[in-house]
């Protein structure tokens, strides 16, 4: 029963859209129910990735530490959006901090247990790592708009 | 299309007079951002404006700049303008106190198509001082909010510090059902709203794409991934309005400067179709 | 059709001066042919001749006694319509507040065009749609305007740098004037021949000594004209010309005239149909006395494009691309015709000696084509 519901939720979730049923049942094997309460933590900056999320609800702050700036908020991620891929990228370590700004419903999966069947069924494999491609690239596009300041005005302004 | 004009009047004028406007009030929105609230005296019975369109405001002896009305069309005898110090210009408005006197002239160009959004959902997305120029269409839609269906607002600032009409905005959320999303490009860790580009903000609602009329203003690069998402999402392109900035000096499309290819920005425009101007955006340097 | 013999042609100057106009017409000044006020016949450039090549002009004196033998000049008839600076308004402190008075307080003369040539009429004829014929009426352009009267002078010869003949506008005139002369001479036999378009230049023509012109007459003027167009050695090659610019919006050509292009502005101050504008905002010392100015502007220039986030065209090479291609392609979407009239003038004034036609070849060339 708790299986079939995790099916149903995951099968929601815009990440594995179209994804195939025999691969669902892959990927549930390492899926878990996860709450964090708004100011928990969820990773921590160096520390071994070893999941990522699904979020379903609720708003998490990426930060990073900046030492003489204290933590600077990079981006937040939100319902419908993925959480973490340094648990597919050796060394497997986290490079930022991130917390719930917002109670948050998600579904965590352990990297451990999905680097396995990727080994295992490269097809799975691909499935996986050609959605999270999608994910950095979108996110990447997203970063470079961010960094171009748009909302500030270049000094040769006039008027 | 029903792409509302006030620009082509029956007969033709002349380049409209200059009129001394007292004002009001001084608000700062921000550290660099004001709202100038005039008071349009005399010319209060004949001025009439429609959201979209911007004034001509003149400082004494220093010069003109082109800036959008933000406040409600429907009230008579008042204007606010909001305005972002940047230049000589906004920088000499900057200075001006209750009851000075500035210049005015217009209103000039194409507005909003508000009538185009009615029974329908409206999908309004505004980056920085963008938000200025949609604030009349916000407030025209919820004089008849039961005209609309859904109203979405997609706002990205630079920091929590930027965000323009913060009360107003919680206003419009929690008293007039709108969807309010506020983003920044910064944020501290007072700071629990959306971090990210506003295009991000269009994962967290659900667009009935064939349903929805999209109004866009900001800088022009932010525009152009707003509209990609759009198109993602299943906007028709004829769907969408953008509001274009160029350098516009004479407001009447004589002296030349605010051509955009074909199209005079000050005359033909701010607020375009999207297809009419689709295949200039990606012109570089155009 | 009359003809107006050569020693009468005080006479159609004379009567234009008694019915009140200030006569302006060709002129030389300064190794130049410019337009200004002239008084009689007398000084009109009569047996002077030019020599126009790609940043090329100088005089010659003609061996025969033209009244109009020469080429189009550095000035257009612009500058008397759509003045090179132009006082809009005058502002004065009072109080918290200021007073506004109109620039212009003096009544414009009544101004006679003597000696427009059909590319500048037509030129003309582009500046009125911009300034008359949209939703806004620019006052200033609408009163001189009204009070221009135009004689206007057919081309019996062709320049090096004219293509008139290719853009529609000349070497003879269709429309637009109040009286339209030819200038024939044969050996001896020197005079116009005179045609009204208004009833006003009916009314001056009818107050001469003129006789109808005889056929051969006739004939010679019009033989003349024809001879001006079917010589002129340059040419602009229209067909789609808006479209393919459109289309070409991306090509290597512009790179290339980048090089030699100096952003100089001299082709928008010579040009005919060149609208461009900037104000000037002054104060005087006592910070009380404010006016803004109008000023010719021109698309090249670095300032033209500046917008709160930075300036659009910061390149030589958009800077050229937004001139040609408001010319000949985005002119049409917006006053329904090409603004170019095949002049020239932005060839003769162009340090660089840049040809347009030339430019327009080489992107057909090497192109895309819808």
């Amino acid at each position: 029963m708790q299986t079939e519901n995790l099916t149903d939720i995951l099968r929601q979730h815009p990440f594995l859209a179209g994804l195939s049923e025999d691969h669902m049942q892959v990927l549930v094997g390492c899926a878990s129910n996860v709450r964090f309460a708004e100011g928990a933590p969820l990773i921590h900056e160096g520390e071994i990735a070893n999941k990522f999320y699904l979020v379903r609800a609720g708003r998490i702050a990426l930060e990073t530490d900046v030492n003489a700036r204290g933590k600077i908020r990079i981006q937040t991620v939100g319902p419908g959006d993925v959480l973490g891929w340094s648990w597919l990228i050796s060394p497997f370590r986290w490079h930022f901090n991130a917390l719930a700004v917002a109670d948050v419903r998600a579904v965590a999966l352990d990297g451990e247990c999905l680097r396995k069947k990727c080994e295992d069924d490269h097809d799975f494999g691909y499935e996986m790592l050609s959605r999270f491609s999608r994910v950095m690239e979108r996110r990447l596009e997203a970063t470079r708009v961010q960094l171009l300041d748009l909302y500030t005005t270049s000094p040769g302004a006039r008027v | 299309m029903t792409h509302e004009t006030m620009n082509a009047p029956a007969a033709p004028r002349e380049g409209v007079r200059l009129h001394p406007v007292t004002v009001k009030k001084v608000i700062w929105e921000t550290d660099d951002t004001f709202t100038l609230q005039i008071d349009l005296g005399a010319l209060g019975n004949t001025f009439n404006f429609l959201p979209g369109q911007f004034n001509m405001l003149y400082v004494f002896g220093l010069g003109e700049a082109a800036i959008s009305i933000s406040s409600d069309a429907s009230q008579t005898g008042t204007l606010a303008h909001t305005i972002h110090r940047v230049g000589t210009v906004t920088s000499g408005l900057a200075q001006v106190k209750r009851g000075d006197v500035i210049g005015l002239r217009g209103p000039f160009g194409a507005g909003w198509p508000i009538t185009a959004a009615r029974g329908k959902d409206v999908c309004i997305v505004a980056g920085g001082i963008g938000l200025a120029p949609l604030r009349p269409v916000m407030y025209a839609m919820l004089r008849e909010r039961t005209a609309f269906e859904r109203i979405i607002l997609l706002y990205g600032a630079r920091s929590p510090l930027d965000i323009l009409y913060r009360v107003e905005l919680e206003e419009w959320a929690k008293e007039h059902n709108v969807e309010v999303l506020v983003t920044v490009d910064r944020g501290d860790s007072s700071w629990k709203g959306y971090i990210g580009v506003v295009t991000t903000l269009f994962s967290y609602i659900k667009l009935d794409a064939r349903a929805t009329v999209g109004y866009v203003c900001g800088p022009e690069t932010m525009m152009k991934y707003t509209i990609d998402e759009m198109g993602r999402r299943g906007l028709a392109e004829d769907q969408i309005y953008l509001s274009m900035e160029r350098n516009m000096k004479c407001a009447v499309g004589f002296c030349g400067h605010c051509q955009y290819g074909p199209e005079f920005i000050c005359k033909d425009g701010p607020v375009f179709a999207l297809p009419r101007i689709r295949h200039l955006l990606d012109r570089k340097e155009l | 059709m009359v003809i107006i013999e050569s020693t009468e042609l005080n006479h159609l100057l004379e009567g234009l001066i008694s019915r009140g106009y200030l006569l302006v017409g060709p002129t030389v000044r300064s190794g130049a042919i410019v337009y200004d006020e002239i008084r009689s016949a007398e000084d009109l450039p009569r047996g002077v001749g030019d020599e126009q090549l790609p940043a090329r002009y100088s005089l010659r004196r003609r061996d025969d006694a033209m009244f109009f033998g020469y080429g189009v000049g550095p000035v257009s008839w612009k500058k008397f319509l759509y003045p090179p600076r132009l006082t809009m308004f005058r502002a004065t402190k009072a109080g918290k507040g200021f007073t506004i008075t109109p620039g212009e307080t003096e009544p414009r003369p009544r101004t006679a065009f003597v000696g427009v040539r059909p590319c500048e009429l037509n030129g003309i004829i582009m500046q009125d749609k911009v300034f008359l014929g949209g939703p806004y009426v620019d006052g200033a352009y609408k009163k001189a305007r009204d009070n221009a009267f135009i004689v206007a002078v057919n081309c019996t010869e062709s320049g090096a740098n004219c293509f008139c003949a290719s853009m529609g506008t000349g070497p003879g005139v269709t429309k637009g004037f109040d009286i339209a002369l030819t200038e024939v001479l044969q050996g001896k036999r020197h005079y116009f021949t005179a045609e009204a378009g208004t009833s006003l230049g009916k009314e001056v023509l009818g107050a001469l000594s003129t006789r109808e012109a005889t056929d051969p007459e006739a004939k010679a003027g019009l033989d003349a004209v024809a001879r001006a167009g079917t010589s002129q050695v340059k040419r602009m090659d229209v067909r789609d010309l808006p479209q393919l610019l459109n289309d070409n919006f991306e090509n290597p050509r512009w790179d290339d005239v980048a090089k030699r292009c100096l952003a100089c502005t001299n082709c928008t101050m010579v040009c005919p149909t060149c609208f461009c504008s900037t104000v000037e905002d002054s104060t005087d010392l006592t910070g009380t006395h404010a006016e803004r100015t109008r000023k010719w502007d021109s698309c090249f220039t670095m300032d033209f494009t500046k917008v709160a986030g930075g300036n659009i065209r910061p390149s030589t090479r958009a800077r050229y691309r937004q001139w040609l291609t408001h010319k000949l392609s985005n002119w049409m979407n917006q006053f329904g015709t090409l603004g170019c009239v095949g002049c020239g003038r932005c060839i003769t004034w162009c340090p660089s000696g840049i040809d347009l036609t030339a430019e327009v070849d080489a992107i057909r060339g090497n192109g895309v084509h819808a």
